[in-house]
């Protein structure tokens, strides 16, 4: 078997290689328990390697890949499922194929003490396994079968230390959102199928065409309602901070992962699916005396709006919490707002250069906030890991003795706070820039919120790790090797992010903006040239 | 207008599980909600396939007559084992929150987190 082989069927590989070590985990967590946690990482590990070796070939090559399940023939009117990797794919599968590798590194040392870890380990792969599945298919009907294994098995995770009545709590509530906003999605994408006959993204991008039919709008307010549901937008952010805060943080971790599946199925709704109807020669929906109200205008103004909720809600509630893991929850809300809010002004201003920045810039903000983000609740694991402490009240004075611990939370302080040279800076100025242009009072708001942000973290950081020695802290030792290894390398990625960005910029998130400004490529892959 | 009822069914059924969902204070109902959200869109996938008079398409024996379209009917059996496994899931974390709380009301819940 060479690599061209490897490569051709990588988009399946990606998908099959989780799965079946999903089932085969606990077989051998009969043999040993550390056994299994190496065959874990070595599983994650041979993912990410196919991972890195498919998205090399479609950023930096260029290509689109599909992959076939079914029959091979083009013409017939089959009944099969395609799995297409473009530009914005291969950014996503990145993102979730480096959260999952450090997810299962930090969880060695992190759940040692829990029992029940065979079952751990087999959701945490079928988790990985649909996070992959959301991010490859080119299936509407497929998606929603991966979006319901990635929200079961998150659900059983985020209710995983069963002994808490708060964790079962955060994880009905979620498994509440997560199917009513499924079941939408399932809504949406039977009325599409009624309409079109036609299940495949880029069929259904072909087939909708401007001037939209009142079905198509319906489908789309669905398809939106559903997927922002999941991905915790304001005001459907509330199973978000109980998810985020009650689940052990290396669930946190891949959580992160899968709301940003279930965002950039979003974006590939808005921009592929109805992209036809974006483009600025495309019919407007309805004219009010002299101004016409056209689709991109009408969705970039309901999106810049939610997400400037969304960055204020999450900002403000992140202030006032006294839990650890609840604060970086709701920081989280808040930078999810960033990319909603850089996403929206790309689509108000499409067709524009600073219309493409912000794009680029919400785009790239999206591997950085799952940096960052899962950075800081990693960190907050290992505290509760060192001290079993949560709540901020009670700590005080840990840098004494979790020395590497602090350095990481600065690390992620700064760069969720946007201050250079990390990470968050580059993306946040970007984002800053470009909404500046197109409305200023957007990037005032933004770069208020973020001052905001490092106010919260500052707070953080010294009600944790400042001030006076606590009697009680005196032993604490710093946390064994695997998770600071894992906290780490989730560190080095951001200030080598950080310290690069034109580098990042140019070869992987442009060929993800590009795949999303234009969908003509995605469409003709599939259905043969124009 | 006959032809309708089924879509007029999925409508109400959509809505009287929404109003579960929302309104509803015990986490059973609002369970049932769910399940009545997802029998209306499994029963709007089916009756997207159904032609008049048309007979299940099996294709044994040579049969006449106009076949129902299978694809929806594909995707309706898969979205039930999916609905079956999250009502499932959904029912065993009540039994916990019912083991740590011995409530299911939505708000005796919310008082009990405001204490701790």
């Amino acid at each position: 078997m060479n690599m061209d082989t490897i490569l051709t069927h990588s988009p399946a590989l990606i998908i099959a290689v989780p799965l079946l070590g999903a089932f085969l985990t606990p077989l051998i967590s009969r043999i040993n328990d550390k056994l299994r946690n190496v065959f874990v990482i070595l599983t994650v590990g041979l993912t990410g390697f196919l991972v890195s070796l498919l998205s090399y070939d479609v950023l930096i090559n260029g290509k689109i890949h599909t992959y076939v399940f079914g029959s091979q023939d083009i013409g017939s009117p089959v009944v099969r499922i395609l799995f297409e990797v473009d530009g914005m794919n291969a950014f996503m599968i990145i993102i979730g194929a480096i959260l999952v590798f450090v997810a299962v590194v930090y969880s060695w040392a992190f759940m040692k003490e829990n029992t029940g870890l065979d079952k751990y380990y087999t959701l945490i792969l079928l988790m990985a396994a649909g996070m992959f599945g959301m991010m490859l298919t080119g299936d509407m009907f497929n998606f929603f079968v991966f979006l319901e294994i990635t929200s079961i098995s998150s659900c059983a995770l985020i209710a995983f230390w069963t002994n808490k009545g708060k964790a079962v709590e955060a994880g009905f509530k979620y498994i509440v959102i997560s199917t009513i906003g499924a079941l939408f999605i399932l809504f949406a994408i039977a009325i599409l199928y009624g309409q079109y006959n036609a299940l495949n993204m880029a069929v259904l991008a072909n087939s909708i065409q401007s001037p939209m039919t009142f079905l198509d709008k319906t489908a789309l307010v669905l398809l939106i309602a559903g997927l922002a549901m999941k991905a915790g937008i304001v005001p459907m952010h509330m199973w978000l901070p109980d998810a985020y805060g009650r689940a052990p943080a290396s669930v946190t971790l891949i959580l992160v992962g899968t709301t940003q599946a279930s965002l950039y199925a979003l974006f590939r709704m808005v921009f592929t699916v109805y992209g036809n109807s974006l483009s600025l020669d495309a019919e407007p929906l309805r004219q009010i005396g002299e101004v016409d109200i056209t689709l991109n205008g009408l969705l970039g103004v309901i999106i810049v709006l939610l997400a400037i909720i969304t960055i204020i809600v999450g900002v403000l509630m992140a202030l006032k919490q006294s839990d650890f893991k609840r604060t970086i929850a709701f920081a989280a809300v808040a930078e999810i707002g960033y990319m909603f809010l850089a996403v929206g002004a790309g689509l108000w201003a499409i067709g524009t250069t600073h219309g493409m920045m912000a794009l680029k810039g919400g785009i790239f903000h999206i591997i950085n906030d799952a940096l960052d983000v899962g950075l800081l609740f990693l960190v907050a694991g290992a505290i509760y890991y060192a001290t079993k402490e949560t709540s901020l009240n009670k700590m005080g004075g840990l840098a004494r003795n979790m020395k590497y611990t602090t350095i990481f939370f600065l690390i992620g302080l700064l760069a969720v706070s946007g201050m250079p040279p990390m990470n968050g800076f580059a993306s946040k100025l970007l984002i800053y820039e470009s909404t500046y242009l197109i409305n200023p009072i957007l990037a005032i708001v933004a770069i208020l919120c973020s001052i905001l942000l490092l106010a919260v973290f500052v707070k953080v950081f010294h009600s944790a790790f400042l001030g006076p020695k606590i009697p009680r802290f005196n032993d604490v030792k710093e946390v064994p090797k695997s998770m600071l290894i894992a906290m780490g390398l989730l560190a080095c990625v951001i200030i080598f992010f950080g310290l690069f960005p034109d580098l990042i910029v140019n070869n992987i998130v442009d060929p993800a903006a590009n795949a999303l400004a234009n969908n003509s490529n995605y469409i003709s892959q599939i259905i043969g040239g124009p | 207008m006959i032809y309708n009822i089924p879509f007029i069914a999925v409508a109400a059924l959509i809505m009287i599980g929404l109003y579960a969902v929302i309104f509803k204070r015990n986490l059973i109902k609002i369970v049932i909600g769910i399940t009545l959200i997802e029998s209306g869109v499994n029963l709007f996938l089916i009756t997207l396939g159904y032609r008049e008079k048309s007979i299940a398409p099996i294709h044994t024996g040579n049969p006449e007559g106009i076949m129902s379209l299978p694809v929806p009917q594909a995707l309706t059996l898969t979205s039930i084992v999916i609905g079956v496994a999250v009502l499932a899931l959904m029912l065993s974390l009540i039994i916990h929150i019912y083991r740590h709380y011995g409530t299911l009301d939505v708000r005796k819940l919310a008082k009990e987190e405001d204490e701790e």
